[in-house]
């Protein structure tokens, strides 16, 4: 195979883990939210464990994204 | 067709080339940018706090509300010990979150989208704060590496878990901010190509999906600067309060 199509295959590969982290989002909202509905009063107190969860789910997804870069540019 | 979208990640030179002993110092777009950021900084507290009212007025509102919600999230994550790291949380927050926005601005440059830039900011809390654990608590502090309650026959596993996941915090904590901010940017531009290459007819769809994605990459520049600033506190926290 091609170098530089092996490259561009490798980096589609590795865009992959943006799934996980798609995953991960959703999961983190759709619990949030079902929480929330039950005990509204306890809502805001969590929002800064959201927001944490929420960069800490997606930073994963995204290391996939820099290895697709990586691949890509730094090769 | 269309142009790269890594070209706006280009760092030049402005003015005349600076060499020191064999190492480039010139003044680059992203030392500009940097300049502007710390400026802006600068006025906002300056401004702010110059006329102090009761009834405050706009921009003392700002600066009252950003030092109000950087005190209420060390002392909620950190605890009142960490009041006295308030300054180094402040400017590592108002840096970061003036860098990103400052960054959203169009032909603008965005100093933290480049890896060496979050790397040396985070490399900075990750050694300030094992030296500060260190001072604290001397020999005591690589407890941080057994956590209470672990049964001894896992001992050894834990251990070797606990000094890899500390070893990667500056690696994490870097990398996350950078490629938020890189993805992010890169697919403005890469939206605004699909604007240009669609024409008069079709341009319309990706146009609107900028400007959605203009208004969801400020909350990102946001949230990134209030997640690196809270990480910072929950790092702050592990070495002033050990197994707490």
């Amino acid at each position: 195979m091609e170098l530089e199509a092996a490259k561009m295959i490798g980096a589609g590969l590795a865009a992959i883990a943006l799934a996980g982290a798609g995953v991960g989002i959703g999961l983190i909202f759709g619990n949030y939210l079902s929480g929330a509905m039950r005990n509204p009063s306890a809502a805001a107190k969590q929002f800064p464990n959201l927001l944490l969860g929420f960069a800490l789910a997606e930073a994963t997804g995204l290391f996939g994204l820099v290895v697709a870069l990586i691949i890509l540019f730094a090769f | 067709m269309t142009t790269n979208p890594m070209h706006q990640f280009e760092v030049y030179k402005i003015g005349p080339e600076i060499n020191l002993g064999g190492i480039n110092l010139s003044f680059t777009n992203a030392s500009l940018f940097m300049t502007i950021s710390a400026i802006l900084i600068l006025s906002l507290l300056f401004f702010g706090t110059k006329k102090k009212s009761l009834v405050p007025s706009k921009i003392q509102l700002i600066t009252e509300m950003s030092y109000t919600f950087v005190a209420k999230m060390i002392s909620d994550t950190a605890g009142s010990s960490a009041k006295s790291f308030f300054p180094f949380v402040f400017t590592l927050f108002m840096f970061v979150l003036f860098c990103n926005m400052v960054g959203m601005l169009p032909y603008s440059f965005t100093v933290t989208s480049h890896i060496i830039v979050t790397f040396m900011l985070a490399a900075f809390v990750f050694i300030g704060v094992t030296i500060i654990g260190f001072v604290k608590h001397g020999v005591k502090y690589l407890g941080i590496f057994v956590p209470k309650g672990v049964p001894t026959i896992l001992l050894p596993l834990i251990v070797v878990i606990e000094i890899i996941s500390y070893l990667s915090r500056p690696v994490s904590l870097s990398v996350r901010l950078f490629a938020n901010m890189m993805a992010g940017h890169t697919m403005l531009k890469v939206f605004g190509g699909f604007v240009i290459s669609l024409g008069l007819l079709g341009g319309w769809l990706p146009l609107g999906f900028s400007v959605a994605l203009t208004g969801l990459e400020v909350l990102v520049a946001f949230l990134q600067a209030y997640v690196f600033a809270i990480l910072t506190c929950i790092y702050l926290n592990d070495a002033l309060n050990l197994h707490h």
